[in-house]
């Protein structure tokens, strides 16, 4: 199977099956799906539209749930939590970037940021301390006090990274993080994830449709028609850093 | 919390538009509700102001045929009975038909006694009671048409013909808000001869009797007894308490006062209905929104708490700009309309059907979209955007 590294999975699926009721029909999305992502990876997700990507990200995310088989995250087989243990398990070891940021228009950058936060038992300067440093990483230090109307899209996407981020997970999720950007945003977006995955070892698993994305990442797996084709874009091999 | 409540209040006027017509709307179905409920109270206040141990006795056939003035003796020997007066409906007309109030021939010396609640300096009901063309008016009429001790006003006879001149020589405050103040009375006497020379056949005749009894547990012997007298006379009387004589007036308006309490009511299920419309729309096109704080770890309650919120806040906005805009909307009835009113002031009691009002507008309106927000699933509500 295509490893991205050399560390022990950080995510292991097996068997996973996924169908959506339409009507009294049932359309297979994702069909025994077994693969595994190793702790630290940068794996793009490519395949064309419908084929399910997004349902598989969604699963691996814990905010789906699955017909059959198990995902393992850190250890934990998150198909067998309730929905209140995956809201807390989500809080604490996922961070999440969506294609249209979704940021809270009525709330600043700052207060987007500290979103998630107010879950914990943080004190309110500890916060403060949190998110300043999430919005430092991602460059925004001057536009803390801007709605998300205020902010362009790239500058928009690095809130929702710095939201992403806030709390420390090991894991993020991204679903066409850049299929709203121009290039430039898109690449400077790229760029900041790849330092995530470098300087901060997160492991990223994106969605994506963009070959310019796709070849930041370090693993490219397919998926057609709900089932993973297997052909690896790249070198089953942790791309050199450069 | 202080985070939850920040946001609530900051999504109520995201759509600044939108939320500020909701609210108006809201408090304006709130100033109709608390209106009409003060319009229907007041009706029936005017029955309960009166009081249980005073009667009245009338014509049994109707209240326009009158009675004979030689029944006051015989009223006053049934026991129980501790006083009696009597007066006549005079209906006279002030300038024209719009300028209405009420106006009765009076025995003022009885009339006054059996009226503690209609109060009179000393000098004032001497002067009164000393000067046969005297007459006096509440405080709130003489207000209206500034009137001061020693005017003379002038009347046109309706039931009885001719321009009748009064003198003013008292202005009576009501003891109660209920008392009404806009009414004139005059002595009975000053009817009775000017009668006996230009239309003899109608002298000494009274309208109605108005008896106190001695106790109010006597109400309903007395008036037996004062009926059973006169069966079978020329003029059969019909006695009750001055409560149930009002309730008649008020009977004939009875179905007109239910048809206004149901109004009242249809115009808050109106705004709730609106209300639930506009925050379902809100409620959907934020979807995605809760969707992704569901995301990042938000439980179904505190986007409950979210939806909720805000539909209370909208709500109560309305309720409370519509509570401070009742005010300003009595007192200008009470001044502008105040031939139709004792007097148009709001009880607390309406305030407070007013602020419950708006918080089931809130509710109503809350339920449904924070049932949703708080049920949808994550993927579901995720698609909802772009
Ligand atoms: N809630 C749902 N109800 C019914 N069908 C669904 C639902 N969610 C997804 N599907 C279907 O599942 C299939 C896979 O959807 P998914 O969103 O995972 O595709 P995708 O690979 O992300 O596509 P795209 O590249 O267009 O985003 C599609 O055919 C879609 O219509
Ligand atoms: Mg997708």
């Amino acid at each position: 199977m295509g490893m991205g590294n050399n560390k022990p999975p950080i995510v292991e699926i097996a068997h996973l099956s996924k169908s959506y009721r339409r009507g009294s029909q049932t359309i297979p999305v994702l069909e025994d799906i077994t693969f595994d992502i190793a702790d630290g990876e940068f794996l793009a997700l490519m395949g064309p539209s419908g084929s399910g990507k997004s349902t598989l990200l969604n699963l691996i995310a814990g905010i789906d749930k699955a017909d059959r088989g198990t995902i393992r995250v850190g250890g934990v087989d998150i198909t067998t939590l309730s929905d209140k243990e995956l809201a807390t398990w989500r809080s604490a070891n996922v961070g999440f970037i969506f294609q249209f940021y979704n940021l809270m228009p009525v709330l600043t950058a700052f207060e987007n940021v500290e979103l998630p936060l107010l879950l914990t038992d943080l004190s309110r300067s500890e916060r403060r301390e949190h998110v300043e440093l999430a919005l430092q990483l991602v460059g925004l230090t001057d536009r803390v006090d801007h709605y998300p109307a205020q902010l362009s899209g790239g500058q928009q996407q690095r809130v929702a990274i710095a939201r992403a981020v806030v709390s420390d997970p090991a894991i993020l999720v991204a679903d066409e993080p850049t299929g709203d950007l121009d290039r430039v945003s898109a690449g400077e977006i790229l760029q900041l994830m790849d330092r995530l995955v470098r300087e901060f070892d997160k492991t990223i698993i994106m969605v994506t449709h963009d070959p310019r994305a796709a070849e930041k990442a370090r693993i490219i797996r397919h998926l057609e028609k709900g089932i993973l084709t297997d052909i690896d874009g790249q070198p089953a091999s942790p791309v050199a850093g450069s | 919390m202080m985070f939850l409540l920040k946001l609530i209040i900051r999504n109520a006027f995201r759509h600044k538009l939108r939320s500020i017509l909701t609210v108006v709307g809201i408090a304006i179905a709130i100033i109709a509700f608390g209106l009409l409920s003060t319009l229907v109270g007041l009706w029936y206040h005017g029955v309960e102001a009166s009081s249980a141990s005073r009667l009245v006795t009338r014509n049994a056939i109707s209240l326009i045929f009158p009675l004979p003035l030689s029944y006051k003796d015989r009223i006053r020997q049934v026991p129980g009975v501790k006083t009696v007066s009597y007066g006549n409906w005079f209906g006279g007309i002030y300038i024209d038909e719009k300028h209405f109030f009420a106006n009765e021939a009076i025995e003022p010396k009885s009339f006054l006694e059996l009226y503690p609640e209609f109060i009179l300096t000393p000098e004032q009901k001497d002067a009164f009671l000393r000067d046969r063309k005297g007459c006096i008016v509440g405080k709130r009429l003489a207000d209206t048409y500034g009137w001061k001790i020693g005017d003379l006003i002038t009347l046109r006879g309706t039931i009885f013909p001719g321009q009748w001149e009064f003198v003013l020589r008292g202005i009576y405050r009501g003891a109660e808000k209920g008392t009404e103040e806009r009414a004139l009375f005059f002595h009975w006497d000053y009817l009775n001869e000017t009668l006996r020379k230009t239309m003899p056949r109608r002298a000494d005749q009274v309208g109605f009797y108005m008896i106190t009894v001695e106790r109010p547990e006597l109400a309903a012997e007395v008036s037996q007894a004062v009926d059973a007298i006169f069966k079978n006379s020329l003029a059969e009387t019909l006695t009750e308490t001055e409560k149930a004589f009002q309730l008649g007036f008020v009977a004939m308006t009875e179905a007109i006062l239910v048809a206004i309490q149901i109004v009242s009511y249809v115009v808050i299920v109106i705004i709730m209905v609106v209300a639930a419309n506009t925050m379902a729309m809100t409620a959907r096109e934020r979807i995605a929104e809760y969707a992704t704080m569901k995301t990042l770890g938000f439980g179904g309650w505190h986007i409950a708490g979210i939806v909720f919120g805000e539909s209370l806040v909208i709500a109560l906005s309305g309720g409370l700009l519509g509570v401070a805009l009742t005010f300003p909307a009595a007192h200008w009835i009470e001044v502008e309309l105040a031939q139709f009113f004792p007097a148009f002031s709001i009880a607390p009691l309406t305030i407070g059907l007013d602020l419950l009002a708006a918080l089931a507008v809130g509710v109503t309106a809350g339920i449904f979209p924070t049932w949703r927000g708080a049920t949808i699933g994550i993927a579901e509500g995720l698609r909802r955007i772009g």
